[in-house]
């Protein structure tokens, strides 16, 4: 009925003070556009998140000595052997992989080239399990695991890092402690996981570390895949059941070793940016309620300011609803307004972040939906106070108003 | 007197005072703008009010045109009680059942002189082209046609006082109240005016003006004279209908 009239009223309204009507809208326009920011940083953060574990599998339980940090010294007496892995594999049916592991941290020297980088030592499924795909050469096989042969499959980066290529290092020597290793295949690049680059990482057989470095059979970690259609728990049971067999744990005897889960890690992290998220939505939402009370207290001045014109409205037929609608529209208009420049400006930093910055960023279409919703809302909510004085104003009286 | 039975008996009352009384506190004191006004002006009547400054005619204005409301007595409008009519009914009769001429014009400055004429039929729920169909009638109705789309700025004293008596006629009112419609006026404007009620009323609209000048009021068949917020007279010269 009246409603494109009362629009064109408030916009007429508007309009005829530009200027004012920008600066009340500022606080809408920058709550907005923090709003938007925000969620769009929390989401790129989320998503991320997300991006990690596909990248690491969330399916994958990591085996280590659980006394590994007690007292910050590891104590020798709870070890993961090779046989403890050669025991999972053989005996559990809910993996799928089962890839025992070695990780320090040496001096390589290629050439004249120096590098410290972490060598792991491991089995060829390391690949599978893990997720990798050979770029050049080939991973290293059972064959060269078992004759303890002296060779290694480098990240990614590595061949950079030694100023030469992927192509020309496959059949050159590389030095690993003194010690020369042929390599025979590069990683393709995985990307970082979050808390370590694997890139930069460099793998050899699982027996040559143990013979060449640590001396003994013993492992640091044992990694696991878990069968798809398995339930992380029930996987988790089953191994806690076949290594304290095999450690000779007595019923009731703490274990000494831990099930590490990953995607657990990774859950919590994704608690932290949701919160993350919610406290930056949380701010952004207090900088548009102090945009609110700025339309409350410019309407109210409109109203005081148009009360001659309430009155004229009024003694030709406008009812306390009309004007109530009236006002109302204009309040939510403005914040409309400013809700959609601040989308605007909210999404072009959103942009400027991931572009510039290289943030990872999201404008959701819920976000926009959600801003959007809030902008009507505060114009509604902060609208209806004026609206109602300029309502219950008396005709005779704003009429006489000057 | 019941408002029923007073209806039954004079139909042709389009507003009936029972001992109107309008009052306003200032501090202690009370002043009595109007008091004990009883009075009935039945259907195209032609009436003017008068007396000196400050004698209430404003005040009776606002009362007749249901923007005041009185602190004392009945005012029935078409046989209801204005006292227990709501907002909504309230807003209607200030619609449909009243054009009120004011003595300071009122218009919105911001509008044109067709937009100003047209509020009232947005109000009334008119769709855009029937409003201005209107509008630009009555505003040919009081000789503006070319002047429609000027704002008030842009148009003399007389000229806004027919935007604002089109505005007034454009919802065809049955009752046509104005405050001193010609006291802004010079006399040969003023008198073009005049000329422009007597059409109103011939017309079969009920016409209630204030004026403080006598060839004004001799315009109307009836005169009723206020002083200090009382009747002290109530005429009907010419031929006492
Ligand atoms: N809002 C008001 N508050 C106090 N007194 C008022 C108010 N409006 C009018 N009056 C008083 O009521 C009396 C009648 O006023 P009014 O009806 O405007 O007179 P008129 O139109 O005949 O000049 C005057 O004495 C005036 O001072
Ligand atoms: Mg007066």
């Amino acid at each position: 009925m009246l409603l494109t009239e009362t629009l064109w009223i408030a916009l007429q309204s508007i309009s005829s003070n530009l200027f004012r009507a920008a600066l009340t809208m500022l606080g809408i326009v920058i709550g907005v556009a923090a709003v938007i920011t925000m969620v769009a940083l929390g989401t790129g953060a989320q998503q991320a998140i997300d991006q990690q574990m596909e990248a690491l599998g969330g399916d994958i339980l990591s085996i280590g000595r659980s006394n590994r940090f007690r007292h910050g010294v590891a104590r020798d007496q709870a070890s993961l052997t090779t046989d403890d892995a050669a025991a999972l594999a053989r005996e559990s049916r809910h993996l799928d992989g089962v890839v025992p592991e070695i990780n320090s941290r040496f001096q390589v020297k290629y050439g004249n080239r120096n590098l410290s980088v972490s060598v792991l030592g491991t089995t060829p499924n390391y690949v599978d399990v893990h997720g990798f795909t050979i770029e050049a050469g080939r991973m290293f096989n059972l064959a060269d695991d078992a004759s303890r042969r002296r060779v290694v499959v480098v990240g990614n980066e590595i061949p950079g890092m030694l100023d030469t290529d992927a192509a020309s290092i496959i059949g050159r020597t590389l030095q690993i402690r003194a010690i020369s290793f042929e390599v025979i295949g590069v990683m393709e690049a995985k990307g970082s996981s979050g808390w370590r680059n694997p890139d930069d990482d460099v793998w050899i057989p699982l027996r040559t570390a143990q013979f060449r470095v640590t001396g003994n059979d013993l492992v640091e970690s044992i990694s696991v895949k878990v069968r798809e259609g398995i339930a992380i728990e029930t996987a988790m049971v089953d191994i806690e059941r076949i290594l304290r067999r095999e450690h000779g744990i007595l019923p009731g005897k703490d274990n000494d070793f831990s099930i590490f889960n990953r995607k657990q890690f990774l859950d919590s992290r994704q608690e932290a940016a949701e919160v993350f998220t919610y406290l930056l939505a949380g701010i952004a939402g207090v900088s548009l309620l102090v945009g609110g009370i700025g339309i409350m207290n410019i309407m109210l001045v409109t109203v005081t300011e148009r009360t001659r014109e309430i009155g004229i409205r009024k003694a030709l037929g406008a009812t306390k609803g009309n004007i109530l609608l009236q006002f109302l529209v204009e309040s939510m208009v403005l914040c409309l307004i400013g809700g959609g420049l601040g989308l605007a400006l909210g999404a072009g930093a959103a942009y400027f972040a991931a572009e510039f910055a290289g943030w990872q960023t999201v404008v959701t279409k819920a976000s926009v939906i959600t801003a959007f919703a809030f902008s009507a809302g505060i114009g509604l909510f902060f609208g209806i106070w004026p609206a109602r004085r300029a309502a219950n104003l008396d005709p005779i009286d704003a009429l006489r108003h000057e | 007197m019941s408002a029923v039975a007073f209806s039954n008996a004079e139909q042709d009352a389009v507003i009936r005072f029972e001992d109107i009384g309008r009052a306003y506190q200032m501090g202690v004191e009370t002043i009595h703008a109007l008091q004990g006004l009883t009075l009935t002006i039945t259907r195209n009547e032609y009436v003017a009010i008068m007396g000196a400054s400050g004698s209430g005619k404003s005040t009776l204005m606002n009362i007749i045109g249901c923007l005041d409301s009185p602190t004392h007595g009945q005012y029935w409008l078409n046989s209801q009680l204005v006292s227990r009519m709501n907002d909504r009914e309230l807003a209607r009769a200030r619609n449909q059942e009243i054009g009120f001429v004011f003595q300071t014009f009122n218009l919105l400055s911001r509008m044109t002189a067709l937009s100003n004429v047209e509020v009232p039929l947005i109000y009334a729920g008119l769709k855009r082209r029937e409003r201005q169909r209107r509008a630009k009638h009555a505003l040919d109705v009081v000789g503006l046609a070319d002047r429609m789309s000027h704002r008030p700025s842009e148009m003399s004293g007389g000229q806004r006082q027919r935007v604002a008596i089109a505005r007034a006629l454009v919802t065809n009112p049955s009752i046509l109240l104005a405050d001193e419609p010609t006291g802004n006026l010079d006399s040969r404007t003023g008198n073009e005016i005049m000329t422009l009620f007597d059409n109103l009323h011939d017309r079969g609209n009920t016409l209630i003006l204030v004026t403080h000048e006598q060839h004004v009021a001799e315009h109307a068949a009836r005169t009723i004279r206020l002083s200090d917020g009382k009747i002290v007279s109530d005429e009907r010269p010419g031929a006492g209908r």
